[in-house]
């Protein structure tokens, strides 16, 4: 009888015979999106160069991915990534952490690359809490959310990440939750297509740190919320704040074409050096 | 403006521009930075400089993303620098120990103004030689050029990519505002008198499994990205290979030995001093701008026959406890001289203390250049 093998095997690195991630974590399924957005594009793990920062999510390429991966300081992937890219503007690179990671204590990084408009791809994977940590509120945190560092209660108001990157003033923007594996993968195949600065948020569960002690629930219970609230871009414009409130807008949010930095560099390049007038 | 990489000639040329000429002059392709006084001269002149020759200077949104640009863009293989000054250092702490930690090389120029905190931006002092050493968490080793010329801006800058390069660790150029901004002659060779080094790769075509990329005293070759070499670089502790073990002690121990001793194990072919202190029963030592006036001290005592000599740290870290503990042997008297309230002096009395006596001497004011007869005044005590 022949092994069954995964299709996605040879993306894994060698080394790793486990993921750290917890029983229902949506971790998996958003690295499953990403390696079959690549394999459907035709394209090897040797293209890409892997960032990412500090957190549960950014243990989805590190060590797992079988490329170069670089696994950095808390909330600075994106400024890394910068760097990656203007030495390497040939290959993609593709940043992957968390929304405490990019969007609290990296959030100035991710709003100058999206006004940069900087080729990479960006996916950020909002599971509304700090997970690796214990539990402690997020700027994505909803309000009123008891978790470890506020035992009474969220009294802030949340970041909506997609229309923050979207007003910065990234080329293409899209939302997804792990209960849309397929929609992302588009997304992301798109975001890796993308002449700029790509970003997709995935609202991700996490039953330990999130369903467990807010009591949403499990794993199912937290991707039956995700299917509940979710409204598409199209059927959200019809509906006034209030009632956008508690739902989830997916899909494509932003697709369009904007002068690209590292495109931008080598045409300053050529006017610096006289190759062009 | 030419857009050679090496500007060969004679100059009448500012401290900070030197320094930008010294770094694309050793190969530098990628600087990013904020601005900052005193250093922004050095931001300006690689950002007309490096288009011209192929590279780049980016000005990011703050320091943080400075540094971190620097080392995505170092493992890219390219030659890769940062300008600032202490309250720029004070952001770049964090990713200059991931740099220490991944074996990155890069140069980090810190052109000290009066500090702390905001300070005083064009006066130039000594204040943030310890911080360079042990600002970062955790233990590490660093390399540090104090240079004391618009000509070592230049030269220094270009020992400083090819130790990074060499021995694959940030190197910091502790200037200050007083070298920074100084206007001297500045002389650059031809672009084959300057020697410039790089780091060492894994062959190509070497299985990824078999790399062994990090943490060898004798330094590891670099699996630098987008060769296929599928390298997993963390700050993590981890082991030669790269794999993260977040569990077992052994491996963090293994991790912050090797990561020092890479430096440490190269400690003489590092440090550069320079002595001139035969016969003396008095040393000044001293390093950066100061040590300008240290030589013109020893030498108005000398003329008056007094036995003066000097000893100059050009490297101030990895320290030169040996090169300290020599001179003291011979000396009667050391006297340490810095514009600061004494960094370095603790680190000398250390190893000087048994030998000889050791004593302090800070400029009148801080952020003011001794005056070498003040100086003098002090040593005619001293023999009296």
């Amino acid at each position: 009888m022949n092994e069954l093998v995964h299709p996605l095997h040879r993306f894994k690195r060698p080394t790793v015979v486990h993921t750290t991630f917890c029983p229902g974590c949506g971790d998996g399924m958003i690295a499953q999106a990403i390696l079959r957005a690549i394999d459907g594009l035709g394209m090897d793990l040797d293209d890409f160069i892997f960032v990412s920062g500090i957190g549960c999510a950014a243990w989805i390429p590190s060590p797992l991915f079988y490329a170069d991966v670089l696994h950095t300081t808390h909330g600075r992937p994106i400024a890394f990534a910068f760097g990656i890219k203007m030495g390497l503007p040939e290959k993609k690179v593709m940043v992957i952490s968390g929304d405490g990671d990019l969007v609290a204590i990296g959030g100035n990084h991710l709003i100058h690359n999206a006004r940069r408009n900087i080729e990479m791809v960006v996916i950020c994977v909002n599971n509304g809490i700090y997970g690796m940590t214990g539990g402690q509120a997020a700027p994505t945190t909803p309000m009123g959310i008891q978790t470890t560092t506020t035992p009474y209660g969220t009294v802030e108001n949340t970041f909506n990440i997609s229309q923050l990157v979207k007003a910065a003033g990234a080329s293409f923007v899209a939302c997804w939750t792990t209960a849309h594996p397929r929609q992302l993968t588009n997304s992301i195949k798109k975001a890796i297509q993308k002449k700029g600065f790509a970003f997709i948020e995935v609202f991700s569960q996490c039953p330990i740190q999130f369903g467990r002690k807010t009591g949403v629930g499990s794993a199912i219970q937290m991707l039956e919320d995700y299917k509940k609230r979710s409204i598409s871009v199209q059927e959200a414009k019809t509906l006034s704040e209030e009632e956008l409130k508690d739902k989830i807008v997916v899909g494509e949010l932003v697709d369009v074409e904007k002068p690209e930095m590292v495109e931008e560099i080598k045409k300053m390049k050529e006017r610096a050096s006289g190759e062009k007038g | 403006m030419s857009g050679k990489r090496v500007l060969t000639g004679r100059y009448f040329m500012m401290g900070n521009v030197a320094c930008a000429e010294g770094a694309i002059a050793a190969g530098c392709e990628f600087a990013a930075g904020y601005p900052i006084t005193p250093a922004t001269e050095i931001a300006n002149r690689l950002a007309e400089r490096l288009p011209q020759v192929g590279g780049a200077f980016f000005q990011m949104e703050d320091e943080i993303s400075a540094i971190a640009a620097v080392i995505g863009a170092s493992w890219t293989g390219r030659k890769s620098m940062t300008v600032t000054s202490g309250p720029g250092i004070s952001l770049m702490l964090e990713n200059i120990g991931f740099a220490i930690g991944v074996e990155t090389p890069c140069v980090i120029v810190n052109v000290q103004r009066g500090a702390p905190t905001t300070g005083m931006p064009t006066v130039g002092i000594q204040g943030d030689m310890v911080q360079a050493r042990r600002g970062s968490h955790g233990d590490y080793e660093i390399i540090a050029l104090c240079p004391s010329s618009p000509q070592e801006m230049f030269e220094h800058t270009i020992i400083a990519f090819n130790d990074a390069e060499r021995y694959r660790t940030p190197v910091f150029i502790l200037s200050d505002a007083f070298v920074g901004h100084m206007r001297e002659e500045v002389v650059i060779p031809e672009a084959g008198k300057i020697k410039t080094e790089y780091r060492k790769i894994p062959p190509e075509g070497i299985p990824p499994l078999e790399i062994k990329g990090f943490l060898d005293e004798d330094v590891a070759p670099m699996p630098i990205f987008g060769k296929g070499f599928k390298a997993h670089v963390t700050s993590s502790c981890h082991d030669e290979y790269g794999r993260r073990n977040l569990i077992d002690i052994s491996a963090l121990d293994h991790f912050v030995k090797k990561l020092s001793h890479k430096i440490l194990k190269h400690k003489e072919e590092i440090i550069i001093v320079e002595k001139d202190y035969e016969g003396a029963e008095i040393v000044l030592v001293s390093y950066g701008a100061v040590a300008r006036a240290a030589k013109e001290a020893a030498l108005r005592a000398r003329k008056e026959g007094l036995p003066v000599g000097t000893l100059r740290l050009i490297t101030v870290w990895p320290f030169p406890k040996e090169e300290i503990e020599r001179m003291a042997r011979q000396a009667r008297w050391v006297i340490v001289l810095e514009n600061n309230l004494g960094q370095i002096y603790p680190y000398i009395k250390a190893e000087a203390a048994r030998f000889s006596e050791v004593s302090f001497i800070p400029p009148k004011m801080i952020g003011q250049l001794h005056d070498p007869e003040e100086i003098l005044t002090t040593i005619r005590e001293m023999v009296k």
